[in-house]
């Protein structure tokens, strides 16, 4: 069986990523001082399953270090380390050694030896102050040792007097093939250890029809004659701990040739268990498994599993794609050349997640893992699809005006699926936000350390969707906020107990949905913004003049200024002024706003609202003269009719609406585009009333049209950006509208009321210049 | 970069090779491009006018699902308006910008002929200070006893308002502002 093993050399990465995630998450959660050893089982598992991932492939620096690390967590479990902050700093430092090489070898990361030497030094020195109670032998590389010595024939075992005999009863739960494990894989770790004799005990398989075949029925015996010590054993049974009855006890120091089971029993190597008959119980084979031969891929359990029951597809399929497929040497390839080898993940949401922040490391492939509902939805409406095409077939083949109403129905259908379609389409680019949210413990527990600070990070609503897009391009944003909140705006320990606040400060990560946007709030209860040292700076930068007035909202809003940055100091982290501007451009980028709210004393709230995709947008048509343009419903508020009594005008020329209990600039978007206009009287024509970047403006339109589902399409790949146009779309009969962006004609219209009041005298006579070539 | 791929769409470094050439009128004189810059040649369709655009940038159109901006090469060059009519015709052209290529349509009077230039036979333009800007020409070539002027489109569809660098807003202020 010819085994592809760049495809599975890339299943152990992924796998490798995910455990270094979570373990990365675990030690964070990890509390100094404390004994859990459930936690730190998992943290070996990890490394141990990366080891022996690393050997299949004789990635022999990463089983080196692996080891090493290994080593400080078994000495962890077995209680000879208290968990010290030292401690965890030191495994968390592994875990980016370890991606690092593991980056390097997939050839996206450069390796510093040095870093790796460093912390393998610095798990060696821990592990030399315990010196004295060391047990595991330094060379016990499970799955990357091949066998020491020469295979002793089976039915004359070389006994030597400092051989053990040990009797192992391995009863696995039903549930044990699963979790991705395989006997055959236990019981050839336990060859390399010596010579070892399985019973299988065929007991409790149940009767055929009855039988599910994901689950273990059988259990085992083993005699083991080796020089090993309980630990050796226990550490090769460490991955089903849990998921077994498992006895392992020291018959005795030396074998008796009478110990061993008749030679003629043991002669065919292996024999198949046959299939339980009602009146046969119990029936007991005998199994004997040869020493690990590289050429000779031992397969008995899994090819026993797969001949005993006749596996329909939809089975395998289901074992393929149970959250916890661990695909591990050899037996990858029955695996992974079973009829569903498909690289889908039940959506086990935190797996998901998990499995999510694998791939980001994997970018340049850009692949996304597919929760099989939604594909699942997808075939059921391609299906509807063809069913459909088929009748408005029907339809055509043989149409007279009678069956008229039949293509009514049958395009109304068509239109139903195609909408359907679509949305599922849609839904598989959705990743759960989580994805982006799980690296900031790291992030926070790395930063609050570095600058002495205590900090609490609270994360909710991890499961909402958004497209991966506006994922991907929102993390550096977010990053630059949460930096923003340690940095500025949580205080030291001292501050916050001076100021009757709890010693640990507090920042929160929320995500929900609201109305067809996501809404991402990063709120921290520290010091807030100060509203004067902003407004101090603007002047001395000359952004406002001093005698003006401005409200709270403007005042926020200058912290997204370009150059202005309220920290007196300046850090390696930020207060250099730059962030806050490029994170507002690129949230705009997306489609998105983000606006702030802060209490001086209490803390400050950030709210992104995003688009949920990029790709479609709920318009409202509008008619501006004779040129239909496109708005987002989003970003309408409402839409009048103008009662010509609450239109004043302002300083001459600026028109506001009064509109309830607020003022309402008024926007000409003929007079803006330069376009001929149907009407020029307010009251002809309808106002709507738009919200961008947290102020409301209304836009004066000719007529509203309808509403519909918009495409977007790029203007700029064939000729660039247009200020207050964020694309274009292809209406129904083939023609262009241009998709306004309220943003943008805002700050259009801002500018050109600026440039009205400043430069009014010279503009009639400097418009020639552009138009000259 | 950009220059080397122009050079070798041109052939600019092979002398004595012979290019196809793609004609058409403008106000009488018969300008030419490289044949294989044309994508298509499809007649005057309504367009989606780009605000605050100078009006040689007629708009945009839907080219099979892209959307494609239009040029008048009349306006462009600040020839005289000319009404559309039955010879009117859309040039859609490839462009090379930067690192990436740009596809745009322009407006001409006609298309005339296709020929076959050899690259020694294009001379240098003189520089005759006409409304046209010396920039755009790549040279004059003698074609059945004509001139036929072979424009340099990387150049014409990459200057001005065309350009990818993004002009500040104010400084196309004054254009908006015109009427």
């Amino acid at each position: 069986m010819a085994i592809d093993m760049t495809e599975v050399q890339q299943l152990f990465y992924e796998e490798s990523y995910e455990g270094l995630d979570n373990m990365e998450s675990i030690l964070l959660d990890l509390e100094v001082g404390t004994m859990d050893k459930e936690i730190t089982n998992s943290i070996f598992r990890v490394v141990h399953s990366i080891k022996g991932g690393a050997g299949i492939f004789k990635f022999d620096r990463v089983v080196t270090f692996a080891h090493v690390a290994e080593t400080l967590l078994d000495e962890m479990r077995n209680g000879q380390h208290v968990v010290t902050q030292h401690l965890i700093d030191l495994l968390l430092n592994s875990v980016d050694v370890l991606r690092m090489m593991l980056g390097s070898l997939q050839g996206e990361k450069t390796l510093i030896i040095k870093e790796v030497e460093a912390c393998q030094h610095q798990l060696e020195a821990v592990l030399k102050k315990n010196q004295e109670i060391k047990t595991t032998s330094p060379e016990v590389s499970p799955v990357a040792a091949t066998p020491a010595e020469p295979p002793p024939p089976p039915s004359l075992p070389v006994v030597t007097n400092s051989q053990k005999i040990w009797n192992i009863h391995f009863k696995p739960y039903p549930s044990l093939l699963k979790t991705g494990n395989d006997p055959l894989n236990l019981f050839r770790e336990l060859s390399n250890l010596g010579e070892l004799t399985v019973t299988v005990d065929t007991r409790n398989l149940p009767d055929f029809k009855e039988l599910v075949a994901e689950n273990c029925y059988l259990a085992w015996e083993l005699n083991l004659c080796s020089s090993a010590e309980l630990n050796e054993i226990q550490e090769i049974f460490e991955w089903v701990e849990g998921d077994c009855d498992l006895k392992i006890t020291l018959t005795s120091e030396s074998v008796p040739v009478s110990d061993r089971p008749p030679a003629s029993e043991l002669s065919g190597g292996v024999t198949e268990s046959t299939p339980p008959e009602p009146d046969g119980r119990p029936t007991i084979a005998t199994v004997e498994i040869p020493p690990l031969v590289a050429s000779e891929p031992p397969q008995v359990v899994a090819a026993t599993v797969h001949e005993q029951i006749p596996t329909p597809p939809q089975d395998s399929l289901k074992i393929e794609s149970s959250p916890v497929v661990t695909i591990q040497e050899e037996n990858a390839s029955v695996l992974a050349t079973s009829p569903a080898k498909v690289q889908i993940k039940e959506s086990s949401s935190e797996k998901n997640n998990l499995s999510n922040t694998g791939q980001q490391h994997n970018s340049e492939t850009s692949s996304i893992r597919v929760g099989i509902d939604k594909i699942d939805a997808l075939i059921n409406m391609v299906g509807e699809l063809v069913i459909t095409q088929s009748m408005l077939d029907q339809v055509g083949q043989s149409f007279d005006a009678a069956r008229i109403i039949q293509l009514r129905d049958g395009l109304a259908q068509l239109e139903r699926n195609t909408r359907e379609l679509q949305e599922s389409v849609m839904r598989i680019r959705m990743l759960p936000i989580g994805f982006s949210f799980n690296r900031f413990p790291r992030l926070v527990h790395d930063l609050s350390s570095q600058l002495g600070k205590k900090v609490e990070l609270k994360l909710s609503g991890e499961h909402t969707e958004l497209d991966k897009t506006v994922l991907e391009k929102m993390s550096d944003p977010l990053v630059h906020l949460v930096r923003n909140a340690l940095d500025h705006g949580i205080e030291m320990p001292a501050q916050r107990l001076a100021a009757g606040k709890p010693e640990v400060g507090m920042l929160k990560l929320h995500a929900f949905h609201q109305s067809g946007s996501i809404i991402i709030q990063i709120s921290d209860d520290g010091a807030g913004i100060d509203t004067d040292k902003v407004l101090q700076k603007a002047r001395n930068l000359g952004l406002i003049h001093s005698e003006e007035n401005l409200t709270e909202e403007q005042l926020y809003e200058l912290i997204f200024h370009p150059g202005l940055s309220t920290a007196t100091q300046v850090s390696d982290l930020s207060g250099r002024g730059v962030g806050m501007d490029v994170v507002r451009r690129n949230i705009r980028a997306l489609g998105g706003t983000i606006d702030v709210k802060s209490k001086r004393g209490k803390g400050s709230t950030f709210n992104i609202r995003l688009p949920l995709t990029l790709a479609i947008l709920d318009g409202q048509l509008v008619r501006i003269g004779h040129d239909i343009y496109i708005l987002s419903l989003l970003s309408i508020i409402e839409s009048l009719r103008v009662n010509p009594k609450y239109v004043n005008a302002l300083a001459g020329r600026a028109e506001v609406y009064k509109l309830r209990d607020e003022y309402i600039p008024i926007l000409r978007l003929y007079e803006l585009f330069d376009i001929p206009a149907t009407t020029t009287k307010l009251e002809e024509g309808l106002l709507v009333i738009v919200e961008g970047d947290g102020q409301k403006i209304g836009l004066f339109v000719d007529e509203l049209l309808s509403q519909q589902q918009i495409v977007i399409k790029s203007l700029e790949s064939n000729y660039k950006q247009i200020q207050g146009v964020s694309g274009a779309t292809i209406l129904g009969d083939g023609n262009v509208a241009l998709i306004l962006d309220v943003a943008g004609i805002i700050q259009l219209f801002h500018h050109r009321t600026n440039y009205l009041t400043r430069h009014h005298s010279i503009i009639s006579s400097s418009h020639v210049a552009t138009m000259t070539i | 970069m950009a220059t080397q791929a122009r050079n070798e769409m041109n052939g600019i470094e092979h002398n004595s090779m012979t290019n196809k050439y793609l004609t058409f009128v403008l106000a009488t004189e018969e300008y030419a491009v490289d044949i294989l810059r044309v994508q298509e040649i499809k007649g005057w369709s309504k367009v989606t006018p780009i605000p605050n655009t100078p009006d040689y940038i007629r708009g945009v159109i839907n080219l099979r699902g892209t959307i494609v901006p239009i040029i008048d090469l009349r306006l462009r060059f600040s020839l005289d308006r000319l009404d559309y009519g039955q010879t009117t015709v859309v040039v859609v052209v490839k462009v090379v910008s930067g690192s990436r290529e740009r596809i745009m349509g322009i407006v001409v009077d006609a298309v005339s002929d296709v020929y076959d230039v050899a690259e020694n036979e294009i001379k240098p333009p003189p520089d005759f200070g006409s409304v046209i800007s010396m920039k755009f020409i790549r040279g004059l070539a003698t074609v059945n006893e004509k001139m036929v002027i072979i424009l340099d489109i990387d150049r014409l569809l990459n200057s001005g308002e065309l350009a990818i660098v993004e002009q500040h807003l104010t400084e196309r202020m004054p254009a908006a502002m015109m009427n």
